[in-house]
């Protein structure tokens, strides 16, 4: 399968190979479709059709609007019916520094130049604040990247009026801004080009010919990081990491060197190397990132890796151990099972290639690397965007006590014969109430992070939440539920939309973490109690087949729905609310929050 | 490389950026008579031919290309 990984690794062949890699793409099933909107600074031409090949390599089909050249500021600012008519769930604003118009010369006075860093700035916060409130959607806007050439030399970044010390204030206010403002995202062409090296990436013969503001060939890279952003937006990014352990997480073999012997920390170069790796994993496992352990080894001496005193890594920063001589595939499939993730959630690291071949072999929809040397392997696992951050909320930071409550959870379900026993001794309790403002955003990322127990496979934008927070034609119900190991957070999302006396469940999502501890019924029921108190008759529901929703196939029916028509990929199930309702949560306390 | 080599790796060039493996080419051929040959197949071209040649056109050279021919021309003179 071509992925971003291969799109990458080719990026020279990409210009003349994106016909037959696009057949391929295109041919997937169950793309997302989404409608960008491009916005010109300058030549956008081939970057559309490879923004096109990562979007399709995430599962996403983007429908594209491009703006005229050059034209950025007129488009965003100005009535603009055929964009308005588009309706862009995103739009990307692709301006460089070939866009500042007003540069400080060297003799200007300060406050000559403070009023052009003004004029610059302001007019690209025109552009957002017109572009926000026209179409409500997510904006991502490249910052600015350097010049290839220093007029005055080193003083370029530092003196009042050099330029380079202009363009890193532009990116400066910028980023205050994107750091305060919800669905606006900046694509860091800064960075971007830095990595790339400016030199080339100034290629002029191309700007003076085509008006290329970027080397043709850095284009994969700025694709490959708008793709990734997008992607992180409607919740694909990666959720969790299997790690193997001898040469990936330190050098050698502990089994055969001992702990004593293996390579981490100060003592040697590799040593180093692998410490700064297992930093780095730290600080992801940080973001939320999953970690857990596949390795052949002996069970105890894998364990004693994480004593050694340079193991930035502790035991207790992974959720499942599969340690042992079966296959990796096997293991894989069974630590995927216990945290209840999707294959295409889940990263494998080795640093062996038969393994990692091995595996791919067995579980296609799983994401490799290729690790290369040690001292590369956060590079090989970085520059794939994996974990691409656009949203981090409180849930983020405690997800590894969630699954590590969860394991305690299952520990203790092997106690009870009776399920509703089990149930009934977490000693359950949740937070019910309607969407709210504090909460809009662990609610869009539940939304669109949530594949199994999702019936429509909607996907939202902060901005279409809040739009329905402020309606009053829609029912929203969200819970959290605590029980005795913890609590699990916003777990639970719903929302129906009433016309007249029908109330429609366009969305209802609930996350694997809390899967068959009846919160199911407790949300129902909350539901039901609504339509009686506003005199709705009839619920429907809608499921709608994805490649991964099969296990809430019956849920509708088993809430006590009639069927009302089915065929292959759509069921369409109706509920009469009665007038006397019976609730059928049973083990969960609910307090209700208005 | 002779002409007539240059022309069988231009020709490959012309199927693989406009993919269309029956796609046949003289040095006559210009953007009016190939539908997809617009400014982006043409920079596409230009960039496909400078990677095979290992060569790199300025703007001078490339603004002064009129056909398939002068593509040719200019490639032999390069590499010579």
């Amino acid at each position: 399968m071509f992925n971003a990984q291969y799109i990458l690794s080719n990026s020279s062949d990409i210009l003349n190979k994106k016909r037959g890699l696009r057949k391929e793409l295109v041919a997937q099933a169950n793309l997302i479709e989404m409608k960008i909107a491009i916005l010109s600074g300058s030549t956008i031409g081939e970057i559309k059709n490879i923004l096109e090949l990562f979007l399709l390599s995430y599962g996403i089909k983007p429908v594209f609007w491009v703006g005229d050249f050059n034209r950025y500021y007129e488009e965003a600012v100005f009535d603009n019916e055929s964009l308005k008519n588009f309706k862009p769930d995103i739009i990307y604003v692709h301006t460089t520094n070939k866009n500042i118009s007003n540069y400080p010369s060297p003799s200007d006075s300060l406050e000559d130049r403070n009023k052009k860093l003004y004029t610059e700035y302001n007019k690209f916060e025109q552009i957002w604040t017109c572009l926000r409130k026209k179409y409500n959607c997510s904006i991502i806007q490249n910052s600015f990247e350097p010049l290839a050439y220093r007029t005055m030399g080193n003083a370029d970044c530092y003196m009042q009026n050099g330029k380079l010390r202009f363009i890193n204030e532009l990116n400066q206010k910028q980023s205050n801004y994107a750091n305060c403002t919800t669905n606006f995202y900046i694509n860091d062409i800064n960075y971007i080009a830095s990595y790339y090296g400016i030199e080339k990436w100034a290629n002029m013969t191309e700007w003076y010919l085509y008006k290329y503001a970027l080397d043709i060939n850095a284009i994969p890279l700025l694709c490959h990081n708008i793709a990734n952003i997008i992607k992180s937006i409607f919740g694909k990014n990666k959720k969790a990491m299997i790690m193997d352990l001898d040469n990936t997480l330190w050098g050698g073999v502990i089994g055969d060197d001992g702990v004593e012997n293996i390579e981490l920390g100060e003592e040697s170069p590799a040593g180093r190397a692998f410490s700064d790796f297992q930093q780095y994993i730290k600080e992801l496992s940080e973001l939320g990132i999953l970690l857990n352990v596949c390795s052949k080894n002996q069970k105890e001496n894998a364990e004693m890796g994480f004593t050694h005193e340079a193991s930035i890594l502790k035991k207790e920063d992974f959720i499942s151990y599969k340690v042992n001589w079966n296959n990796k595939h096997e293991n894989i499939e069974e630590i995927a099972k216990e945290i209840n993730l999707m294959m295409d959630s889940l990263v494998f690291i080795d640093d062996n290639p038969a393994e990692r071949d091995m595996v791919k072999s067995h579980i296609s929809q799983i994401e490799i690397p290729s690790l290369t040397v040690p001292e590369e392997y956060i590079k090989n696992i970085d520059q794939l965007g994996y974990f691409e951050i656009t949203s981090l909320s409180q849930d983020d930071f405690k997800r590894k006590e969630f699954y590590t409550s969860n394991k305690e959870r299952e520990h203790q379900k092997l106690n009870y014969k009776d399920y509703g026993e089990y149930l009934k001794s977490l000693q359950m309790t949740s937070m019910l109430g309607p969407f709210d403002y504090n909460n809009v955003e662990r609610i869009t990322q539940l939304i669109n992070k949530t594949n199994q127990f999702n019936f429509t496979t909607i996907r939202y934008e902060q901005s279409d939440i809040e739009e329905i927070i402020d309606s009053k034609k829609y029912i929203t119900i969200k819970a959290d539920l605590k029980d005795k190991f913890g609590s699990n957070g916003t777990v639970t999302a719903l929302i129906a939309s009433i016309e007249n006396n029908t109330a429609t469940i366009e969305l209802w999502v609930m996350s694997c973490r809390v899967f068959k501890r009846d919160l199911e019924f407790a949300v129902f029921d909350e539901l039901v109690l609504q339509c009686i108190e506003k005199k709705i008759s009839r619920i429907v529901g809608v499921y709608k087949l994805s490649s991964k929703n099969a296990m809430i196939k019956g849920l509708y029916g088993q809430l006590g729905f009639e069927k009302q028509k089915e065929n292959t990929n759509e069921t369409i199930w109706e509920y009469k609310v009665p007038a006397k309702y019976v609730e059928k949560n049973r083990a969960i306390g609910v307090n209700k929050n208005e | 490389m002779s002409k007539s080599e240059i022309m069988n790796e231009v020709t490959r060039i012309f199927k693989d950026v406009f993919d269309d493996d029956e796609l046949v080419i003289s040095e006559s051929t210009s953007a009016e008579n190939i539908e997809d040959w617009d400014s982006l197949g043409q920079i596409n071209l230009l960039i496909a031919m400078e990677k095979k040649f290992t060569i790199k056109f300025d703007i001078r050279e490339v603004t002064s290309i009129q056909n398939v021919g002068d593509m040719i021309n200019l490639i032999e003179r390069k590499i010579s």
